[in-house]
């Protein structure tokens, strides 16, 4: 077993773990965090997306004992304050989810896009997810989702801005 | 009094409109949980062993090792020695530890010796040897006959010349005469040879021909005549959520389970019935399940399955501790959901104008162990005059076959609508005109007609289509194709309890399933319409076999059925209210209705009362109504049954490397009276991707050396992805003429058509057919090659 102190939400978890644990096992079974998802286990589908030290990781293909010492947001922490994240409201306004099995993973994915590139084209939209798979409602409300939230993020910035 | 009827178009507020999903908050935010999330406190990881041969015989089975892994508190054996496994991935052994990790340690300690026997995989060569069966016809070939319509005295000389094997009971004279089956085939039964069923060993299973009309005479003062080879292979369903269950006892007679299914209320008499078999007698009343999201079923998630079995067997083992077994990707792609192929030589002839006349097919397909039914073919055309088809069966151990969306309607399109664009090729038509031209065989031609014109103004066909073969410079060759479908979708059997609560809140209950389509959405766009309410003012809980038992989600029947049950439900509700409160505004009950949160005195300004005030006088109890469908004694009838479909597909071919792409795909599609027009579009943008992927990547690959599947992964099983997908353009036919038919559903009819659709629009970018799906690089350049050279 090895000890492991990960960041999760915020949250320092500590716990001992076998060294063949999977980042995303450790999400939804030590830290009881379920909306990271499994679906195909090889890094192919994206439904286990979260991110680690910022960036977007498929967590079924990362250990437990890499994730040692950083830290991880899951889909649970995206809204705050009870306010759903301009993505997670996007999503739910654009009907970009059908199952809803694979939108945690295509969310936090978008997540760390719209971090990067603040007004994404719609080939550079596809292109940033195309690490993830869904297999019912499909990918047209998606892109519109992350561009109607890049639209949302630019307009709240603004508004900040403008406070200030 | 209000009454069940759908309100007309004037009369809406929230039917037909776009709204958005109910559950859409907690499915962003990760806190929807599905069976795969449900931790119940004390959970064991179940895991399952696998044979690892197509075909073969169970000699051993040791688990003692096994259970003596610390962790590991349940072991069952599922087939044990004797037993013959007829595909690769059956399951033979469960067991339940404490953690995954030493369920896996387990599984490798189990020993079980197989005599492997021989295996057959290949369902896509035709089986030119196979002989028409002649031993006598066993009772299911006889309602075969009947169901495909076979003429009477063909039926009675087939009976009279291969005997048959069943008992011609009274019972059974009496149901053949109550459809109406003909005194001369009853005749030739009660006088055919009896014989003992054939145990025949071959895969092949040939039926005999079926003949409409005068197909010889028709094909030889034919006109035209076209041929062509095409064909669908067995594909998977791959659903991102895979099979699973949960399953635990809290009492020594009580079993709960939570299933990913499309089938809430089905579980418990297939568990009772099943666990019962095997020595745990249990009633389904005893048996509670649950769930309240599920990751995708597309037509695999209806049965138990023994996996949930095992679960059950697991948990009774460990003293009722909760078991989850969910399958894991390789189980899943294997043995958890394959749809029947099909391939055909078709021939048609036809007047110079375009005008079919007359249908030849050999077909032949597979859905695993069982063999392979004919697809409903030639499709939609059905009243061509002059028809002859043959079918072959091909047994195969490649795992059993599962109802993917729209079962066999997919296959149909490609074998028909392909060949019908070949015919338009060999006259040299353009296929648009040689699809109105034959509108007639169809029992929709209006609609078809309205449908096809809407598709070529959304897609420009007339101005842009060119005969066949892209005449351009350079690699890149573009096309157009087109296909039509049809589907039922009539609302199944099912029922719902609606109560209007004395503090005004509302609350619905069903065992029906949301699988992802809006079912609670739909629910409460119904009720809220009826109520002349919100859509946040209205509760709807589903998945519970503990609420009014409602239907699967299969064949698009689930919306015709929630949206009728919840309509009557509603309107009962409603006039209850409406008659305690009709002495306080002094007029009769029925001239009050319900809206925007009031209830108000027809066509009169100013005279109404609260909702929440009109509830507080239903004293403490409030009022719950029933609701069901069908249902007689509330007409009219609120749902209704068939719809149809037309889709057109703009490609590009590379003709130096076989690479097809999709520029634009278009899909035209009525389903009567639409409830949310936000999801009903988006069950057809859904489909159209879906139809993409498997028209360009699905198939379910079998090694013919070891008999097993060489891609159950999601690298070599590949889905359509971000890049597949192309500019989506989806049309929904409404108004007059369409709304007035009732509710049907939309889940099948959109997913039918884009296989060949694509298909056909690569054959008019390249000027050749492309056979089989998908249409992979090899086949495309394969199929250059053939027709010598690039296009």
């Amino acid at each position: 077993m090895k000890s492991v102190e990960i960041v999760v939400n915020g949250v320092e978890r500590r716990a001992q773990v076998e060294p063949r644990m999977l980042l995303v096992h450790f999400l939804r079974d030590v830290a009881g965090l379920t909306g990271t998802h499994i679906g195909c286990e090889t890094s192919l589908c994206g439904a286990c997306t979260a991110l680690l030290d910022g960036r977007a990781v498929k967590s079924c293909t990362v250990l437990a004992v890499q994730a040692d010492g950083h830290s991880v947001t899951t889909i649970e922490a995206l809204a705050s304050e009870g306010q759903l994240h301009p993505l997670q409201e996007s999503f739910w306004e654009e009907h970009a989810l059908q199952c809803g099995f694979c939108t945690p993973g295509m969310i936090m994915c978008a997540s760390d896009l719209l971090g990067s590139n603040a007004s994404p084209s719609d080939r550079e939209i596809r292109e940033g997810l195309s690490g993830n798979l869904c297999r019912c409602t499909g990918y047209q409300n998606i892109v519109g989702a992350v561009k109607s939230a890049s639209r949302k993020m630019k307009r709240r910035t603004a508004a900040t801005a403008a406070k200030k | 009094m209000a009454d069940y009827k759908w309100p007309d178009a004037q009369h809406r507020t929230l039917i037909g409109t776009r709204q958005s999903r109910l559950d859409g908050p907690v499915k962003v935010s990760g806190r929807a949980k599905y069976t795969y999330d449900q931790n119940p406190k004390g959970l064991l990881a179940g895991a399952i062993l696998r044979c690892p041969h197509a075909h073969a015989k169970v000699v051993s089975v040791d688990t003692s090792a096994a259970e003596k892994i610390p962790g590991v508190k349940a072991v069952q054996v599922l087939q044990g020695p004797g037993k013959e496994v007829h595909w690769a991935g059956d399951e033979i052994v469960a067991l339940a530890a404490i953690n995954e990790g030493i369920a896996e340690d387990a599984l490798r300690a189990i020993k079980v010796q197989y005599e492997v026997l021989p295996h057959f995989v290949d369902d896509a060569t035709e089986p030119k040897s196979a002989a028409e069966e002649t031993g006598p016809l066993a009772l299911d070939d006889l309602i075969n006959m009947f169901s495909n319509q076979v003429p009477e005295p063909q039926i009675s000389s087939t009976v009279q010349k291969r005997g048959i094997s069943f008992p011609v009971t009274d019972d059974l004279v009496k149901r053949m005469r109550s459809f109406n089956v003909g005194e001369n085939v009853i005749k030739a039964l009660q006088s055919a040879p009896q014989k003992s069923p054939e145990s025949t060993r071959s895969p092949f299973k040939k039926s005999a021909v079926n003949v409409t009309g005068d197909p010889d005479q028709a094909f030889k003062t034919a006109e035209a005549t076209s041929e062509g080879l095409y064909g669908v292979p067995v594909i998977t369903h791959c659903c991102l959520e895979a099979h699973g269950v949960i399953a635990h006892w809290p009492d020594a007679e009580h079993l709960e389970t939570q299933v990913s299914t499309q089938n809430v209320c089905g579980m418990p008499d297939q568990i009772a019935q099943a666990l019962t078999g095997i020595g745990i007698p249990i009633s389904a009343s005893n048996i509670r399940n649950r769930q309240q999201h599920v990751g995708g079923g597309f037509g695999s998630k209806f049965a138990a399955d023994r996996w949930s079995l095992a679960a059950a067997q697991l948990s009774k083992k460990a003293g009722g501790a909760p078991v989850k077994i969910m399958l894991d990707r390789r189980a899943e792609l294997e043995v958890a959901g394959a749809r029947p192929s099909a391939y055909a030589h078709v021939k048609l002839a036809a007047k110079k104008d375009g005008a079919i006349t007359a249908w030849d097919s050999q077909s032949w397909g597979t859905g695993g162990p069982l063999g392979g039914n004919m697809p409903p073919i030639p499709y939609i055309f059905t009243e061509i005059p002059h028809q002859r088809k043959q079918h072959i069966s091909i047994a195969t151990n490649i795992g059993p076959a599962r109802a993917w969306r729209a079962p066999n309607h997919p296959q149909a399109a490609v074998l028909t609508m392909c060949a019908i664009d070949d015919l338009a090729a060999r006259l040299g038509m353009d296929p648009f005109d040689v699809f109105l031209k034959n509108l007639p065989l169809t029992p929709r031609a209006n609609v078809y007609e309205a449908e096809l014109r809407k598709a070529d103004e959304l897609m420009q066909w007339k101005k842009r289509w060119h005969p066949r073969g892209d005449e351009s410079s350079g690699p890149m060759k573009r096309g157009l194709g087109l296909s039509i479908h049809t589907w039922g979708g009539r609302g199944h059997q099912g029922a719902g309890d609606l109560t209007i609560h004395p503090d005004g809140t509302v609350e619905y209950r069903s065992g029906t399933q949301d699988l992802g389509t809006g079912t609670r959405t739909a629910i409460a766009m119904v009720i809220g319409e009826t109520l002349g309410l919100p859509l946040n003012a209205i509760t709807v809980k589903i998945g519970d076999t503990n609420f009014p038992h409602d239907g699967g989600s299969g064949g698009s029947t689930t919306i015709g059925a929630v949206s009728a049950e919840s309509r009557r439900a509603a309107t009962d509700a409603l006039n209850e209210l409406l008659a305690k409160v009709a002495p306080t505004l002094g007029v009769a009950p029925d001239q009050l209705e319900a809206l925007y949160g009031t209830i108000r005195v027809k066509d009169t300004q100013g005279k109404s009362i609260t909702w929440k005030k009109a509830c507080s006088m239903l004293g403490a109890t409030g009022v719950t109504a029933h609701g069901q469908n069908p249902d007689p004694s509330k007409p009219p009838d609120l749902t209704n049954s068939g719809v149809g479909g037309a889709q057109m597909a703009d490609v590009s071919v590379d003709v130096e490397t076989g690479i097809v792409r999709v520029n634009k795909m278009v899909a035209v599609q009525d389903c009567g009276l639409i409830i949310n027009l936000k999801t009903a579009e988006s069950q057809c943008y859904g489909a159209l991707i879906m139809g993409i992927s498997y028209a360009l990547f699905e198939e379910k690959i079998m090694d013919p050396t070891t008999g097993r599947m060489l891609n159950p992964n999601m690298q070599f099983y590949r889905l359509a992805g971000y890049g597949d997908i192309p500019e989506l353009v989806v049309h929904m036919m409404t108004g007059p003429g369409y709304d007035e038919r009732g509710v049907i559903g939309l889940g099948e009819p959109p997913v039918v058509s884009p296989g060949a659709a694509i298909s056909n629009a690569v054959a008019n970018a390249i000027g050749v057919r492309v056979p089989f799906l998908p249409i992979t690089p090899d086949r495309v350049l394969a199929a250059l090659e053939k027709k010598g050279g690039a296009a």
